[in-house]
């Protein structure tokens, strides 16, 4: 490989005691059981002493047939719950992205009040899924506080979707043409309540984490993605925006009710080294918490206050013989369901385009040349969930 | 552009390549193309300055169940923002599909996932192994007629 020759050529050959160095290539394997790879993920690393040459992830370890249980359901329904277990860290994400697909293939259109209710719990989602992303990068490069700040301020939203619907990691809560509940009486008042509370703890998480000299010097310049690797990757979500890409499926492809609120997209900037790397994937996330308060905001105060939730979910659903993709923003990026159907009551073929999966892949690209321990930063950064890649 | 100048711009550059265009298709139209060209249509559609497809949405593999397999392209271009399906269709003895890897990287993963799920291989890419199957898995599992194997490494498969 000529990657190889070159940097042993460029290094020094002698070592501080003036003796000679002869170096070779190692293989490493970083997980399936990794701390920082977040899950079961096997990264096969060929190393020339700490750069890396070679990177090849390996996946399929949380492999739970997804897509051959949707082709045995009776029902389209019945599809959501295992739907909320392939993120399980944005499950409302993934409930509204099979929800908004099958819709779209029996061309219903949902109550005001229950696109108000999607807009409020994804919002609320993307907040919880990124702080456990941004809690758990800090963690991978070395700072614990932050970790327990993000889980911390977590807990009161999944305290709010338990208010809603009992359950507070897997939620089965928006269904094909609704939901399953209409919120508590109180719900809203909580709601607004978190918003004022979690305001502040944005700059909190600043102060600790997105400034601190330490973590700028372990993200900054690492793991560059220039944009038009990204686009050709297929990357989305944070990843391509943190290239700096101005790109958000709710603003470009608009779906539900989103071009009603007024948001900005987060887009990386290259503040503290260069556009498109780790820093930026991170910062972009930050970002992105402040513009879901901002569309929490709206949302809550113009809900609409009557409707039933209920009123427009079809007793059975039979939808024409054909096939749909639809895509939705969820806190990874791009994700899209292409569902046939063959006219019978349940989908001949349901197939997942998963957004971490397509951000995983371009993780060979932009490791190359790094030291292990940059790898671990690139990985975070990406912020991959198994269960969603590996389906 | 619409789908329909789409599809008449392709069909004036390739000619019998492009088998037949469905604009009344529930839900969206598509265009079928020819399993031996899938590349030099995706190379067509990503560097002309009018269509500019430069993203790949979505490969997915399809088991028709009648005697045929297929491959379904989604794409979309971040600049002029339409969108375009294409869609391939092969036989189930001699399953073979040209590879747009080289148009588009991230089919990559998606045309492994398509081999590993429905046993499609895809000529001229690069690396087609199992992705998230074990390497020595037998038959893919998403192919209507799958038959899970007995044991694996002896143990027990179905449960």
């Amino acid at each position: 490989m000529p990657e190889t020759k070159e940097t042993l050529e460029t290094r020094p050959p002698v070592t501080s005691t003036g003796k000679t160095l002869r170096t070779e290539e190692m293989v490493l394997n970083m997980g399936p059981q990794h701390p920082s790879t977040h899950g079961v993920l096997r990264l096969e690393l060929v190393v020339d002493g700490e750069i890396i040459v070679d990177v090849t992830p390996h996946i399929g370890y949380l492999h739970r047939c997804f897509e051959k249980h949707s082709e045995a359901m009776t029902n389209y329904q019945q599809v959501i719950p295992y739907a909320d277990r392939m993120d399980y860290l944005a499950s409302m994400s993934m409930d509204l992205g099979y929800a908004v697909a099958v819709e779209k293939l029996l061309g219903i259109k949902v109550p005001e009040r229950v696109e108000y209710i999607r807009v409020i719990m994804v919002e609320f989602q993307r907040i919880a899924s990124h702080l456990i992303a941004l809690g758990t990068y800090g963690l991978d490069v070395g700072a614990f506080t932050p970790f327990l700040f993000c889980f911390r301020d977590r807990e009161r939203i999944l305290d709010l979707f338990e208010m809603t619907c009992g359950a507070r990691l897997l939620y089965n809560y928006i269904w094909v043409g609704g939901l399953s509940h209409d919120l508590p009486l109180t719900f809203i008042d909580k709601a607004k309540e978190f918003c004022e509370y979690f305001k502040p703890k944005i700059k909190e998480l600043n102060d600790l984490l997105s400034y601190n000299e330490i973590f700028i010097k372990r993200t900054a310049h690492i793991g560059v993605l220039p944009a038009e690797v990204a686009i050709n990757y297929g990357c989305s979500g944070p990843m391509l925006r943190g290239s700096g890409v101005n790109r958000d499926l709710r603003r470009n492809d608009p779906y539900s009710i989103y071009p009603d609120f007024e948001f900005d997209v987060a887009v990386g900037k290259g503040e503290m080294g260069t556009v498109g790397d780790c820093w930026d994937r991170y910062f972009v996330r930050v970002r992105e918490m402040v513009q879901s308060v901002r569309i929490l905001e709206q949302a809550l105060e113009r809900i609409p206050k009557e409707g039933d939730v209920q009123s427009a979910v079809p007793k059975r659903i039979r939808p024409p013989i054909g096939d749909v993709y639809a895509r939705t923003e969820s806190p990874r990026g791009e994700l899209g369901f292409y569902i046939i159907s063959d006219g019978s009551v349940s989908p001949y073929r349901v197939k997942v385009r998963s957004p971490a999966f397509v951000n995983l892949s371009v993780i060979p690209e932009i490791s190359k040349g790094c030291m292990i321990a940059d790898m671990v930063a690139i990985v975070g950064s990406v912020d991959i969930v198994l269960g969603e890649v590996d389906r | 552009m619409t789908p329909q100048e789409i599809h008449d711009q392709l069909k004036l550059k390739f000619g019998d390549a492009i088998l037949e265009f469905k604009p009344d298709a529930v839900v969206d139209p598509y265009i079928q193309i020819a399993p031996d060209r899938p590349k030099d249509v995706g190379l067509y559609l990503r560097d002309d300055p009018a269509l500019e497809f430069d993203f790949l949405m979505c490969l997915s593999s399809v088991d028709y169940n009648d005697g045929n397999l297929g491959v379904v392209y989604h794409l979309n271009s971040l600049k002029h923002e339409h969108k375009i399906t294409l869609k391939v269709r092969v036989s189930k003895d001699a399953p073979e599909v040209q590879s747009v890897e080289l148009v588009w990287k991230s089919a990559n993963w998606h045309e492994r996932e398509a081999y590993d799920m429905m046993g499609i291989r895809f000529t001229a890419h690069g690396d087609l192994r199992r992705i998230l199957c074990p390497d020595d898995w037998e038959g893919h599992p998403l192919r209507k007629d799958y038959q899970v194997q007995e044991f694996y490494h002896g143990i027990k498969v179905p449960y």
